[in-house]
């Protein structure tokens, strides 16, 4: 099992319950997508799996190692094989795009080189490979703050990419592309996933992107798992009781995605 | 092939200009230290760390005897007063000066948003005048006066005067320029002189940030008086000179710890008038 | 109603306080007035004129100017990597108990003038301009340090939290991460104080720190009003140059 998570649960600093009690299991290979309404928790999910935020209850255990009993040295060895695609991509503005892809490996090189590749980048190449995959290839010496919001996506996703991760997080990857592209990228990360045999966990805004692209779909609800099943059986009566919002008018949305990708939905 | 152009692709336009500005950089740097005749190993040959050491450990205990106490409330006062009178003679140069400078006052601006050429005759010497008052740091003027009245308090008072004159008067007419115009011009189209323009249209915009920046130039004058004092122009600059050529570590210490205290308390006092001011 | 008789409370205050200064220095201007004193002001001040040009002073103004501006050079940079180093400190990414003695060790180092950090300098250096550069670098250190620190606290840390959480170590994630974000603004106040400390710079050769200072207390001192004139020129001149590159590097930079 590359991802097991037993009983765990979170609650923000300021004693709001954010996650409750989820089990979950990815296996190698594996492709899960998880949607829900905001608020629901995935973005906390995701931290979670990541390392980047501890339980309050239950354990975790990633590439077969607890994050919980590591420190240091460990603790950093694991995150290196742990990808995250933010959906907010953290890159500083006036970097160029070649250093913010090559930053991915930062993790694995030693500090020398890490300096070194700051007066001459160390693989200009490498980060071209992996920005060519996206179409990016062009922008490699450009300027963070030269690009739009899906081309600054693209580059955290090609450096995500570049990290050559054990296993791949990604928090809203497509949230800033057009549909085509939006389509095209998650595609393109499923087929990465593949290739690597690795396990991909998304989360994702568009229902019907996750349902064409996922193989396995978690609906999270107000910090609990709603169902987990395989894309095809998931039902509308499923999606309705996972999107139900009491306090707007009208019906709850079908398989209608929200603000993203803007298809129309199924009949 | 496709291999050789995608290295050639790969290549960062941005190494060759960095590299060359690092080689001038440091180019520059090499003779820059043998100017500054930069030799850290100077500060530890044994004569200078004897006295060095020697001097650092008399200022502990530092002086606190009443004969000295006393010279030395005479010298913060002397401080406080050059500063305090220094600035007032400055700002006596600089309001009119700054009226002359300012372009909020001139009538063709008002009127049309252009200043005009005849005014531009009368207010650049000026401006010109403002800039080279304050170009020469003060304490060139205070070694100046010094030689030409005296040692003491009047050439540290003359000098703040003259250079302070200069950066008061400069921002006086920036701030007043910045103001708005509109009550100025309706009171122009009204008939009224332009001195009165100036109380009535543009003073009661403009002096809060009027008074604010004069409050923190006192402050810099409290400053700059200690300075000056060592050139001898009296004050607590004097003082922290004598006692450093008779290399009485305890009295430099006394000193040095009421200078800080004096430049906390000029800064709370200005804070907290230029919060009641406002 | 208040308000204004608080005011008029003040303004009278700073009245006294005027007059009592004016008072207590007896400042006795009358002095300058007597026909005794103005011709001894005069005399002392058409000595000035015409400024020697001889080309040996010449020479010797120019290899004082470069001095001087090597002074204020070399003093700001190395405030510029002290300071560098110690607002990391100050700024907190190293604990709360670093953080506290480094922002009292800055505001120690930028609340003593240059010029008495340069006279504790000729102690401990000599005379000369090596002096005059540890006492720029000490001071602006303590200017410098406080201002990085500020921009390091007012800047988004998610890049580099972002890089630690994929295994970087914490000083490649301040490279990569915050570094760049902070960096412009580190330079613009590098250059500001530059223009600041070639001032200083001049300023400093009184207490025997080098540069045009120190040639202008040496030839005021031996009554040589037309050498010290060209000198009062040249640092004229330096300042408006160092002015007017400033602003071009600033438009270029920004």
């Amino acid at each position: 099992m590359s991802l097991r998570l037993s009983g765990v649960s979170y609650a923000h600093p300021n004693g709001q319950s954010a996650l409750q009690a989820i089990d979950l299991q990815v296996a190698a290979g594996e492709q899960l997508a998880i949607i829900g309404p905001s608020g629901a928790g995935k973005t906390t999910l995701l931290r979670l799996l990541s390392t980047s935020l501890q339980p309050v209850s239950g354990s975790i255990s990633l590439l077969d190692q607890q994050p919980a009993r590591l420190s240091g040295r460990g603790l950093r060895r694991l995150r290196s094989r742990i990808g995250l695609i933010h959906q907010s991509p953290p890159l500083p503005p006036r970097q160029r795009v070649v250093t913010a892809v090559l930053a991915g490996r930062l993790g694995q090189w030693s500090l020398l080189r890490a300096l070194l590749s700051l007066c001459y980048p160390v693989d200009a190449a490498g980060a071209r490979q992996e920005l060519a995959r996206l179409d990016l290839a062009d922008k490699l010496f450009q300027r963070c703050d030269q690009l739009s919001g899906g081309q600054l996506q693209r580059v955290g996703i090609a450096r995500t990419l570049y990290q050559q991760p054990d296993l791949l997080l990604a928090d809203e990857p497509v949230s800033a592309m057009d549909p085509v592209l939006a389509d095209h990228t998650l595609g393109l990360l499923g087929a990465v996933a593949r290739e690597r045999g690795i396990p991909l966990v998304a989360s994702l805004h568009a229902v019907d992107l996750a349902l064409r692209h996922f193989p396995r779909v978690l609906g999270l609800r107000d910090g609990r798992v709603l169902f987990d099943k395989a894309s095809g059986e998931v039902s509308q009566a499923d999606l309705a009781d996972l999107y139900a919002n009491d306090s707007l008018a009208g019906a709850a949305p079908t398989s209608h995605s929200q603000a993203g990708a803007l298809r129309p939905g199924r009949c | 092939m496709i291999r050789q152009s995608s290295q050639w692709q790969s290549r960062d336009p941005a190494a060759l200009p960095r590299a060359l500005i690092t080689l001038l950089l440091i180019a520059l740097l090499w003779p820059g230290l043998q100017l500054a005749e930069f030799r850290p190993q100077v500060l530890f040959n044994s004569q200078n760390l004897d006295t060095m050491g020697r001097f650092l450990a008399g200022f502990w205990p530092p002086a606190l005897d009443a004969d000295f106490l006393r010279l030395l409330g005479k010298a913060t006062l002397e401080t406080l007063a050059m500063a305090t009178a220094g600035m007032t003679l400055a700002l006596l140069l600089a309001i009119p000066a700054a009226l002359l400078a300012t372009r909020a006052l001139s009538v063709s601006r008002l009127l049309s948003d252009r200043a005009g050429v005849l005014g531009q005759f009368l207010r650049y010497p000026v401006r010109l005048l403002l800039m080279v008052l304050r170009s020469i740091p003060e304490i060139v003027w205070a070694l100046l006066f010094v030689r030409a009245v005296g040692l003491g308090p009047t050439a540290g008072v003359l000098a703040i005067a003259i250079t302070y004159s200069g950066m008061l008067g400069k921002v006086y007419a920036e701030i007043l320029e910045s103001v708005d115009p509109a009550p100025a011009r309706a009171l122009l189209l009204a008939g009224s002189s332009r001195l009165s323009v100036f109380f009535y249209g543009l003073l009661p915009n403009a002096a809060q940030e009027l008074t604010s920046y004069t409050l923190y130039r006192w402050e810099c004058a409290v400053r700059a008086s200690v300075v000056m004092g060592f050139v001898g122009a009296g004050g607590l600059g004097q003082m922290i000179d004598l006692s450093l050529r008779m290399f009485a570590g305890g009295e430099v210490a006394s000193i040095l710890m009421t200078f800080l205290l004096l430049v906390l308390l000029a800064d709370q006092i200005s804070l907290q008038l230029r919060r009641r001011l406002a | 109603m208040k308000r204004a008789g608080g005011n008029l409370f003040i303004l009278c205050l700073l009245l006294v306080a005027i007059a009592a200064s004016f008072i207590w220095l007896q400042l006795d201007l009358s002095a300058l007035l007597t026909a005794d004193g103005r011709r001894q002001m005069h005399d002392y001040a058409a000595a000035f004129f015409p400024p020697d040009t001889s080309p040996a002073w010449l020479l010797k103004l120019w290899r004082g100017a470069l001095e001087t501006l090597a002074i204020s050079a070399i003093g700001t940079l190395l405030a510029a990597l002290f300071g560098a180093l110690l607002s990391l400190l100050a700024a907190g990414r190293m604990g709360a108990a670093a953080r506290v003695v480094c922002r009292l060790l800055l505001n120690a180092l930028r609340s003593v003038p240059e010029l008495v950090w340069a006279a504790l300098m000729v102690l401990a250096a000599g005379l000369g301009p090596f002096a005059g550069t540890l006492a720029l670098a000490l001071h602006t250190t303590g200017v410098l340090g406080r201002l990085f620190a500020e921009a390091l606290e007012n800047t988004p840390s998610a890049p580099a939290q972002a890089l630690r959480e994929a295994g970087s170590g914490r000083v490649a994630a301040f490279v990569y991460g915050t570094l760049p974000g902070v960096l412009p603004q580190w330079l613009s106040y590098t250059l500001y104080r530059w223009e600041n400390n070639i001032r200083m710079a001049a300023v400093l050769g009184f207490v025997g720190a080098g540069g045009l200072g120190q040639m202008l207390h040496v030839t005021l001192s031996l009554f040589q009003q037309s050498k010290a004139a060209s000198v009062i020129l040249a640092m004229l001149a330096m300042v408006l140059l160092v002015d007017a590159l400033s602003g071009w590097i600033r438009a270029r930079l920004g």
